[in-house]
């Protein structure tokens, strides 16, 4: 399970880095969910899997026995989460917006805040 | 409990960010609440200070979870002058904004989102935890992303395209570096990481972590070579909205690198210091020699937000303490200077109707005393004495002879120089030389119609910062002495873990 997700969180990393180098906006809004995405399986994997061991005090317990999984990591991914998607749904309506006003989805094209007057 | 009160910076901003929002229809209470709202943080934010120096780091332990378990609020002397500042800017932010935001902005929420802006970034000064620390970050983050495209002109949107996607990519770097932490070390909390990290067995993955993190906060802070947004999209918004993100955003950036490279991160420092060193002196350079190149005065002020922020880093990597005051000191200086000059450059666009060198000219004559706010601000980001920049670079500079680095040394104070040329052309082209209309005093249209309290309100926060700027560079000692206790808290990691963690 570890050798799969690593090999995915891989793609996901080799993916998003193509897309956020593309000209297109779209590809760019892609390349950065991707990237979200491979930080969210890369806390959850790192953070140790462990299959089947809820993080529960069992009834007449006093503390957890070993092995029980790490509820910390997924706490994490799920704040993650829900920020990456505010921050994605805004992107994207950005981007829209963007298109609309300028009038092209080439980034090469939107240089004008750069330019030397 | 009397420690609660350190959450009220982040607290209240929410407060009257929600109470705006239920009379969300009329501006005129929008402007009155965020007014009396930045002026409780500011004196909230003075009685936090005061205590913190009677009585050393305060932490919070959220909900009474403890620490390392759950989230620490962590008040140290550096956390508390960042807050403090952040309060002085958003005051005066909120003046200047009453004066020069126009209706159509304030209509769309324009109040509720500088106050949700501070509650992001004190929130980032004050957490004790890693992971909360990216959460504030989004909450700023989102923020300054609406107020920059705040407006819909095409050059907003231009520049907020650049800043929305590196600082998404940071955002994915920071997370990903968190969570490699987490797998490292087993904790987030910043006490309890800094005990721990020395009695870590993977030194080297701990090493790609840290490089990990100076990259997603290097970004944020516009350090070479990660700095391509800032010249692109800081000069789109209206002046306020800029002068705000001038002062306060870059800086936050740089709050966290000297928190996590002096706290936490000190287990390599041959390798992490010196890249950091590189790093800072390419990004004094580029950012001064960019700004020559430039010909708009708000282009030329964001090109030297990226050189200034050099000698902050550069202070943060000669990492001596007095280096590392000098750092903290520099950060105070700036905050307070840039926005000045922002807020100088908006009057002066309001006034002329541009902010193209070629175009003005001839203030000077009409306006003198505006010639002088200018000049204050200006001459002290140069370094020139009694102004506090002089102090802040003097600092630096010493602390970089004491380490005997003099190559680094002759490029700081070359980069001095030329940020002294830059202003130097500021002041000749906007004030000096006669207006190429003619030698009439040639205003714009819209200038005339702006009622004479709306003026008293701009130029009172430029009157107000310039006056700091004169206090700081004239009282030093007191400014000096508590950046150097800063440093010490930072540098001597044992008083910051048993505050937070609670032993002994």
């Amino acid at each position: 399970m570890n050798f799969l997700l690593a090999i995915i969180i891989g793609i996901l990393y080799g993916a998003g880095t193509y897309m956020i180098l593309r000209r297109s906006l779209v590809k760019v809004i892609l390349g950065l969910i991707f990237l979200g995405h491979a930080a969210n399986l890369l806390i959850f994997t790192i953070g140790r899997l462990t299959k089947g061991a809820p993080a529960f005090i069992p009834q007449g317990a006093e503390t957890l026995a070993e092995p029980y999984a790490d509820p910390l990591p997924q706490a994490l991914i799920l704040t993650a989460i829900v920020i990456g998607f505010g921050v994605q749904a805004f992107a994207i309506v950005l981007f829209k917006r963007t298109y609309q006003t300028v009038g092209t989805d080439d980034l090469d094209k939107m240089k004008s805040t750069d330019e030397l007057k | 409990m009397i420690n609660q009160i350190i959450i009220l910076p982040i607290i209240l901003p929410l407060i009257f960010a929600v109470t705006m929002l239920f009379f969300w229809r009329s501006v005129a209470v929008h402007r009155y609440i965020n007014l009396f709202g930045t002026l409780v943080s500011l004196v909230v934010s003075i009685i936090i200070l005061v205590q913190v120096i009677s009585e050393g780091i305060i932490s919070l332990q959220v909900g009474s979870w403890q620490a390392p378990f759950g989230i620490s609020i962590v008040a140290d002397l550096l956390s508390t002058v960042m807050v403090v500042i952040t309060a002085v800017i958003g005051f005066a932010t909120a003046l200047y904004s009453i004066g020069t935001i126009d209706p159509d902005r304030e209509k769309y929420l324009y109040y509720p989102l500088l106050q949700f802006l501070l509650m992001g970034i004190n929130g980032a000064f004050l957490t004790g935890d890693i992971f909360n620390l990216y959460v504030w970050f989004e909450v700023m983050l989102i923020s300054s992303f609406v107020l920059l495209v705040l407006g819909g002109t095409r050059g907003q949107f231009e520049g907020a395209i650049k800043y929305v996607t590196l600082n998404l990519l940071s955002s994915a770097i920071f997370l990903a570096a968190v969570g490699i932490l987490y797998g490292v070390a087993g904790t987030l909390n910043m006490a309890d990481l800094a005990r721990r990290i020395p009695f870590v067995e993977q030194k080297e993955l701990l090493t790609v972590v840290s490089v990990l993190f100076m990259i997603a906060f290097g970004v944020k802070a516009a350090i070479f070579p990660l700095f391509f947004w800032l010249p692109a999209s800081y000069h789109t918004p209206p002046v306020a909205v800029s002068a705000i993100f001038a002062g306060l955003l870059t800086k936050v950036g740089v709050y966290a690198l000297i928190r996590f490279f002096t706290t936490i991160f000190v287990h390599d420092i041959g390798f992490t210091h010196n890249l950091l060193l590189i790093s800072a002196v390419l990004t004094m350079l580029t950012g001064v020699l960019g700004a020559a190149a430039q010909s708009d005065f708000r282009k030329i002020l964001s090109f030297h937000i990226i050189s200034q922020i050099g000698y902050m880093i550069l202070g943060l990597a000669l990492f001596s303490p007095l280096a590392i005051a000098g750092a903290i000191f520099y950060i105070i200086h700036h905050i307070i200077v840039k926005t000045n000059l922002f807020f100088v450059s908006g009057v002066v666009d309001k006034m002329k109707g541009s902010f193209d060198l070629n175009k003005l000219g001839g203030v000077y004559k009409f306006y003198p005393l505006l010639g002088l706010l200018f000049l204050i601000p200006a001459l002290s980001l140069a370094g020139i004495p009694p102004l506090s920049g002089f102090w802040a670079k003097f600092v630096v500079i010493k602390a970089g002879l004491e380490v005997q680095e003099y190559f680094v040394i002759g490029i700081a104070l070359l980069v001095g120089l030329l940020t002294l040329f830059s202003m130097t052309k500021i002041w000749n082209e906007v004030f000096w030389k006669d207006d190429p209309r003619g030698y009439e005093n040639h205003l714009d249209e819209s200038y005339k119609q702006i009622t004479s309290t709306k003026k008293y309100l701009v130029i009172a926060p430029i009157v107000f910062l310039a006056l700091i700027t004169i206090i700081i560079g004239f009282y030093a000692e007191p400014f000096f002495k508590y950046a150097n206790d800063a440093a010490e808290q930072l540098i001597n990691s044992s008083v910051y873990i048993n505050s937070v963690l609670g032993m002994r």
